[in-house]
């Protein structure tokens, strides 16, 4: 990530797929999960101890985040299929989670993957019309979906748990020690997005992340390859709202309720522009978007919030703020679209190319 | 690379400034923080922004009488824009900023807070949102319902409903209208209850979000179930949607009885004007209108500072309903402070603050609540306004309806 060989040196197919192409990159993956490891820890420095929870909790909120938006852009940004259903799957593998917690009384380790597995197999059936239709078409197929499942959470009490339509879930326990605090949370939150960031790494340098990308150049090339388009499409579809439906999980267990009010059709649409921020078919661009999407509003109004207080009134800064954040937000997402289109992750692969020969740039 | 230089430091520049801003604030004299989560940006704007002011301008007004004896009062505001995550984030800034009471706005951002009050030991206030079921004290100690929940709101209107009906409703048709969500749905089991138990035939008819086309609803309880009675309880700008089609339809309107959130003046306003809604009437669990000493107090302190009042002022219903968040939030912080002799109060004194609240009306802008430990809800008072010539007019007193129906939900309530 931080660093760049200085050429191109290899000679097997092996060595060209390898994760770490040199030796230092294993370092700096070393010292970035020593980083994420001691963060809350290294906080201390920084900030006073009552603020900790404060900015742990920014980051949790975010590596859900993260979550969500590498699975979506594993069937967006690498199979080309539009969806603007991700919110519902994130509802599905939330009751799904909630009801075995509560019902049967299973613990996170067997209902997160169950979440997960019952987005999966909702997202394949959802994902059907993409075998037929593409583009705009797909994405009102994805949207009816969307629509189809928060109804049915609405209007079965058997899921929703009754006209509430929320379930409390208890917080999770590992060895008898309940995780409640957000610095708990926080590594609980952490294992999952590795794991979710690693998984997808590798799934998208393996066969299967090929035929998708074969499926987002050309659909009617990869069929005369051989790939089959029925197969992976949908695949594409379970796998992405697995993601979607271990997000669900996460954001319960991180809440300690499901609710589906809250993966309603903003936050479908949220996610798109976390993976159209950060790159499409990079999930590196996935966790810029997301980190971007959720701590810009935080940073605009920590800023706006200190400078206004110095030239306006306490009344005039609560009224004009929220509204003047709204419109930094959308402006910074148009000037980072208008500079960089591929997203944040070119962005960042243009500063590293620029560093890869600096100070002797020519 | 100058301009990125320049760019730089004027992020810098403003990094400093806003250091030095909260450092400012920090270094004031002893005060009580409390958070107030609102939405000034998101889909119930309309009902934020008043909400918002009447809240701050009943703070100010205090603090510019000196505050709780002595003690001002600093409110951390949230913009939670209606969404989950960023309630969630301003949550825990207000938590930082050491709030020792949190104001919470939205059901599914105060569904999604219930858990942490319980485990931070920071008292939430959610007049009107979140669960009904939270006025149990025992199951949710650190929530305060504190005005009428949707339970509360479903056996007053048919208190009201058999009141208007001429003191008996068996056999009678009532129709209930109700916006499609949790929050609409969440009065069901209390109406049905109440139909087994009053002999009244109820149906209920679903209007899908955002509401804003109900023709075959309208049509359907007029033309068909022919009913007796509405009880409706719509958000948004469903509400205005509801007056106008039940208007056109010819239904008299003083057979509707609306829950809260449905009878604000600008609701009356874009259904068609006074003279159009009138005989309308809404359910209320704070006074409305103008003729309340507070709201001359506040006008007399802007007065005072030589402004004119905020055109906010105009919406009563919200208004109103933000000084009456405020006002019940600034008395439990009063009666920490006295339970604790004038120590600053953590959160757990905030909770038994509210526990003592009791005989706080405000010149009949507040129920006569009463609080207790197992009670967060008060007793779930509302009063009933109705449009009359030209504005909202209070119709009795307040009341409430069928405790004992509702006092074995909230003890099965989870």
């Amino acid at each position: 990530m931080f660093h760049r060989e200085s050429g191109i040196f290899k000679t097997s197919y092996r060595s060209d797929m390898e994760l770490y192409p040199l030796p230092i990159a294993k370092w700096t993956v070393g010292v970035i999960a020593v980083v994420l490891l001691a963060f809350p820890l290294l906080m201390r420095v920084f900030v006073a101890e009552g603020s900790i929870d404060y900015y742990v909790s920014l980051i949790n909120l975010s590596m859900i985040a993260v979550v969500g938006a590498v699975g979506l852009n594993i069937l967006v940004g690498y199979t080309g299929q539009i969806s603007i259903g991700h919110g519902a799957f994130m509802s599905v593998g939330a009751y799904t989670a909630a009801n075995l917690a509560v019902r049967l009384d299973w613990p996170f380790w067997i209902t997160l993957p169950a979440g997960g597995l019952m987005a999966a197999a909702i997202g394949a059936v959802v994902g059907i019309p993409s075998l037929r239709i593409k583009g705009l078409y797909l994405a009102i197929a994805t949207l009816a979906g969307q629509l189809i499942i928060e109804w049915t959470i609405n209007h079965v009490p058997f899921i929703s748990g009754g006209v509430q339509a929320s379930i409390r879930v208890p917080r999770p326990t590992v060895f008898g020690y309940e995780l409640s605090s957000q610095r708990d949370l926080y590594y609980f939150l952490l294992f999952f997005a590795v794991v979710a960031v690693i998984g997808a790494l590798n799934l998208v340098r393996s066969r299967i992340g090929r035929a998708f990308v074969a499926i987002r150049d050309q659909d009617i090339a990869a069929e005369i390859i051989g790939i089959n388009i029925f197969r992976y499409k949908l695949m594409a579809f379970a796998v992405s709202s697995f993601y979607g439906g271990v997000t669900g999980v996460l954001y319960t267990y991180y809440l300690g309720i499901a609710n589906y009010e809250q993966f309603q059709i903003t936050t479908s649409i949220d996610y798109l522009a976390m993976i159209i921020i950060g790159g499409l078919g990079s999930i590196l661009g996935s966790i810029f978007g997301a980190i971007f999407i959720s701590l810009l509003p935080t940073v605009i109004r920590t800023v706006m919030e200190g400078a206004g207080s110095l030239f306006l009134s306490q009344e005039e800064v609560l009224s004009v703020v929220p509204y003047l954040r709204l419109i930094i937000f959308g402006g910074l997402i148009v000037l980072f679209l208008v500079v960089e289109p591929e997203g944040l992750n070119r962005l960042w692969r243009n500063i590293r190319n620029y560093f890869r020969t600096w100070p002797f740039s020519y | 690379m100058k301009t990125s230089i320049v760019k730089w430091g004027v992020a810098a520049a403003f990094a400093a400034a806003s250091l030095a801003a909260s450092g400012i604030a920090q270094a004031q004299t002893k005060e009580v923080v409390i958070g107030f989560q609102i939405d000034r940006t998101g889909p119930t704007q309309n009902i934020g922004v008043p909400l918002a002011t009447g809240y701050n301008d009943y703070v100010n007004l205090i603090n510019s009488k000196g505050g709780i004896d002595g003690v001002k009062l600093k409110i951390s505001e949230v913009d939670n824009e209606y969404k989950v995550p960023p309630a969630v984030e301003g949550y825990e800034r207000q938590k930082k900023d050491g709030a020792v009471l949190i104001s919470f706005f939205g059901t599914a951002s105060t569904l999604a807070l219930i858990p942490k009050t319980t485990e931070d030991k920071i008292p939430g206030m959610s007049p009107g949102f979140g669960s009904a079921a939270s006025a149990n004290g025992k199951t949710f100690p650190y929530t305060f319902m504190m005005a009428a929940s949707y339970w509360s709101q479903g056996a007053a209107a048919v208190k009201f409903a058999k009141d208007q009906l001429g003191g008996n409703i068996k056999g009678k048709k009532i129709a209930y209208l109700y916006y499609d969500n949790p929050a609409g749905k969440e009065p069901l089991p209390i109406l049905r209850d109440l139909a087994k138990q009053e002999g009244f035939e109820l149906k209920e008819f679903a209007v899908p979000p955002p509401g804003l086309e109900m023709g075959a609803q309208v049509l359907d309880i007029t033309q068909r179930f022919k009913a007796d009675f509405i009880i409706a309880h719509l958000f948004g700008r469903a509400p205005s949607v509801a007056i106008k089609a039940f208007k056109g339809s010819g239904y008299p309107l003083k057979k509707i009885v609306s829950f809260v959130w449905g009878g604000a003046e600008d609701d009356i306003l874009s259904a068609g004007g006074y003279a159009a809604a009138e005989g309308y009437s809404t359910l209320q669990f704070a006074g409305v209108g103008s003729d309340y000493k507070v709201l001359d107090d506040i006008r007399a302190m802007y007065k005072a500072q030589g402004k004119a009042p905020p055109k906010e002022m105009d919406s009563t219903a919200y208004y109103n309903r933000g000084v009456f968040f405020a006002a019940l939030q600034i008395e439990a912080v009063r009666n920490a402070l006295k339970l604790t002799g004038g120590k600053q109060p953590t959160g757990t004194d905030v909770k038994n603050g509210f526990e003592h609240i009791k005989g706080f009306t405000l010149g009949g802008f507040v129920p006569p609540l009463e609080v207790t430990p197992d009670d967060h809800e008060g007793g779930g008072w509302v009063k009933v306004f109705q449009v009359k010539g030209g504005k909202l007019v209070g119709v009795g007193d307040w009341f409430h309806a069928y405790p004992e129906v509702l006092k074995k939900h909230i003890a099965e309530g989870k």
